[in-house]
């Protein structure tokens, strides 16, 4: 795996962008997905998808209940539907068709929310999902999946429509750093060791990990070591990552753009606490919205950054 | 029955088929000790012409045929009388009745796809099957195919708003292949529609929405026939059928209480009900 050796991160595109990009290009080899929008088709880059293939593209509006009932009903005929909106409106708008209409049947329906975390900016709370992992994780069967950067979303797309059953990825409206090489390992379930070391380990998704190879680069100065783990897949969790990194560095910090009390540092925390308890400490939103602002701005006024991350590890060393 | 031919029964065969199923369905919810027999009896004349009276293409044989029609029972408290249907469809033995709501059967409370061969959707949780059922007609105008999908709604069912943004979807996309039969059986959970959520005029909504609307007796069987085969045939729009029925249909001390919405009834309430049918 090629992994960026330093910390001079070159941005990427959006996440959304790359998983715009994936789709489309699935498409072309696989005729039995059809995608479902929510009338933000331009906004979660399925229209890519839709330019292509428009008998397999169906836009139903501002109707995510109905976007989620058709995705389901899609998935029975033998279809693989990629049904998206916005995060928090398909995660909270369509939960119980979640729930019912696809979960409790595991039904082979991929769920993808954009604009997901504080990191839209400006649009404000009312359109960043900050529990939209949580409400994942509240849906037996569904595996859940936040990618990192715009390689591993190309990677994350074509392992999720590749595995059986339902999904749900997130992915982010503004532009990443790219913290993968060109064609990384991507393996649902298993964690990308980005960076070795055993002091301690620094755990993250979505937008956190670049955040958190940057908070390592930092501790390294101070001649701490610190081994960085994607945990791109929440569920199912590496379990096996989480046991290793709590045995052999006895410390572990977890990184979210997400509601901090349930996401990815409480699965990770109930790994550890049943295999190998330690020392945690836990960066995320903490109990609030968030507001309007410009993205950075946000991710520093809600503790969202490296230097967040790099605080909460010296706190356990 | 060969495959693709439809079961098709006279309509005295078919009314003699309702009383069967109107029985079914009182024994083996009185057995369960609850259920929704009620929910059930208002919609045994649709779903009798649907499987019997040769509207729909199925093979009992072969539950994921892929040529076959497919009913979704989105009321699904109903679930009795979804179950009946299919066994005396010959899904599976009517003998499996008597095992309704126990642990280990497949025959739950509510439909659950997962577990019962001929149940296209699980349901339960108002408003969802009229989009599924959508999902269903895409996927067979993707791929060229003829199926049809029905589906069965409450009429408590229609205060759900998922309800309404099926139904403008279904209309914008000219889903012809797609009927909605609403049991308007006039009740629900504490008491009448008009009482609970007046949302009348019903037919003149759905014709709002540009679907294709009969309006029937949904107890008269050549009528309910009749509207199924025009519902099927129509080109060019969804159909509706808006079927005036009775909750508790063939039971009068049922018919007469909307409180019998989600009870079982006793041994002795069940051997009064068979005796009204004319079973004993």
């Amino acid at each position: 795996m090629a992994v960026k050796p330093d910390i001079e991160f070159t941005m990427g595109k959006a996440t959304r962008d790359a998983f715009g990009a994936a789709l489309r290009e699935a498409g072309k080899t696989n005729a039995d997905i059809v995608v479902v929008d929510g009338d933000v088709n331009n906004s979660t880059r399925t229209e890519w998808f839709a330019q292509e293939f428009p008998e397999r593209f169906i836009n139903v509006g501002i109707a995510e209940s109905n976007l989620v009932g058709i995705g389901a009903g899609l998935a029975a005929c033998g279809k693989l539907p990629v049904i998206a909106s916005f995060a928090c409106f398909i995660m909270c708008n369509g939960y119980d068709q979640l729930r019912m209409s696809v979960a409790f049947p595991n039904l082979n329906v991929k769920v993808v929310g954009s604009h997901a975390g504080i990191s839209i900016g400006e649009d404000g709370p009312s359109q960043m999902a900050i529990e939209d992992v949580a409400l994942a994780l509240g849906l037996p069967t569904f595996t859940v999946i936040v990618p990192a950067d715009e390689p591993s979303t190309h990677k994350a797309v074509a392992a999720m429509l590749e595995s059986v059953g339902p999904a749900y990825m997130r992915v982010g409206r503004p532009d990443v750093p790219v913290v993968y090489g060109d064609d990384p390992d991507f393996t649902l379930g298993k964690a990308n060791e980005l960076r070795s070391g055993n002091d301690i380990t620094l755990i993250a998704n979505g937008i956190m990990v670049s955040a958190a190879l940057e908070a390592a680069h930092t501790l390294a100065a101070d001649g701490v070591e610190a081994r960085v783990l994607d945990m791109h897949t929440v569920r199912p969790l590496d379990v096996e990552a989480v046991t290793r990194a709590a045995r052999e560095t006895g410390k572990i910090v977890v990184a979210e753009e997400h509601l901090v009390q349930c996401g990815l540092g409480s699965v990770v925390a109930m790994a550890a606490a049943e295999h190998a308890p330690c020392a945690m400490a836990f960066v995320g939103v903490e109990n609030t919205y968030a507001e309007s602002g410009d993205p950075a701005a946000l991710l520093e006024k809600y503790g969202l950054t490296a230097r967040h991350i790099a605080a909460k590890a010296q706190s356990l060393l | 029955m060969t495959v693709g031919e439809p079961m098709k029964m006279s309509i005295a065969e078919l009314k003699e088929q309702a009383r069967v199923l109107r029985r079914d369905i009182i024994t083996c919810t009185t057995i369960a000790g609850s259920g929704h027999p009620s929910s059930s009896l208002s919609g045994v004349e649709i779903m009798a012409a649907l499987y019997f009276g040769g509207v729909m293409r199925y093979d009992p044989a072969e539950p994921h045929w892929a040529k076959r029609d497919r009913l979704i029972m989105s009321k699904g408290h109903a679930s009795p009388l979804l179950y009946v249907v299919l066994a005396h469809a010959g899904y599976f033995s009517t003998d499996l009745l008597e095992t309704l709501r126990q642990i280990g059967s497949p025959l739950e409370g509510h439909p659950n796809m997962s577990r019962l061969p001929g149940v296209e959707a699980s349901t339960g949780s108002l408003g969802q099957g009229l989009s599924i059922g959508l999902g269903h007609a895409f996927a067979a105008r993707i791929d060229n195919a003829d199926n049809h999908v029905f589906v069965i709604l409450g009429d408590g069912e229609q205060d759900e708003g998922q309800i309404w943004e099926a139904a403008m979807t279904a209309a914008h996309y000219d889903l012809d292949n797609v009927t909605a039969i609403v049991d308007h059986n006039k009740a629900q959970q504490t008491g009448w529609v008009r009482d609970v959520l007046d949302y009348s005029p019903l037919t003149e909504k759905w014709r709002a929405f540009q679907w294709d609307v009969q309006e029937i007796d949904g107890h008269d069987m050549e009528a309910v026939l009749e509207a199924l085969q025009r519902a099927k045939a129509t080109q060019g729009r969804p159909s509706c059928i808006v079927a005036h029925t009775v909750k508790g249909k063939g039971v009068s001390f049922v018919e007469a209480d909307y409180a019998y919405h989600g009870k079982a009834l006793t041994k002795e309430e069940e051997q009064r009900a068979l005796e009204e049918l004319g079973w004993q």
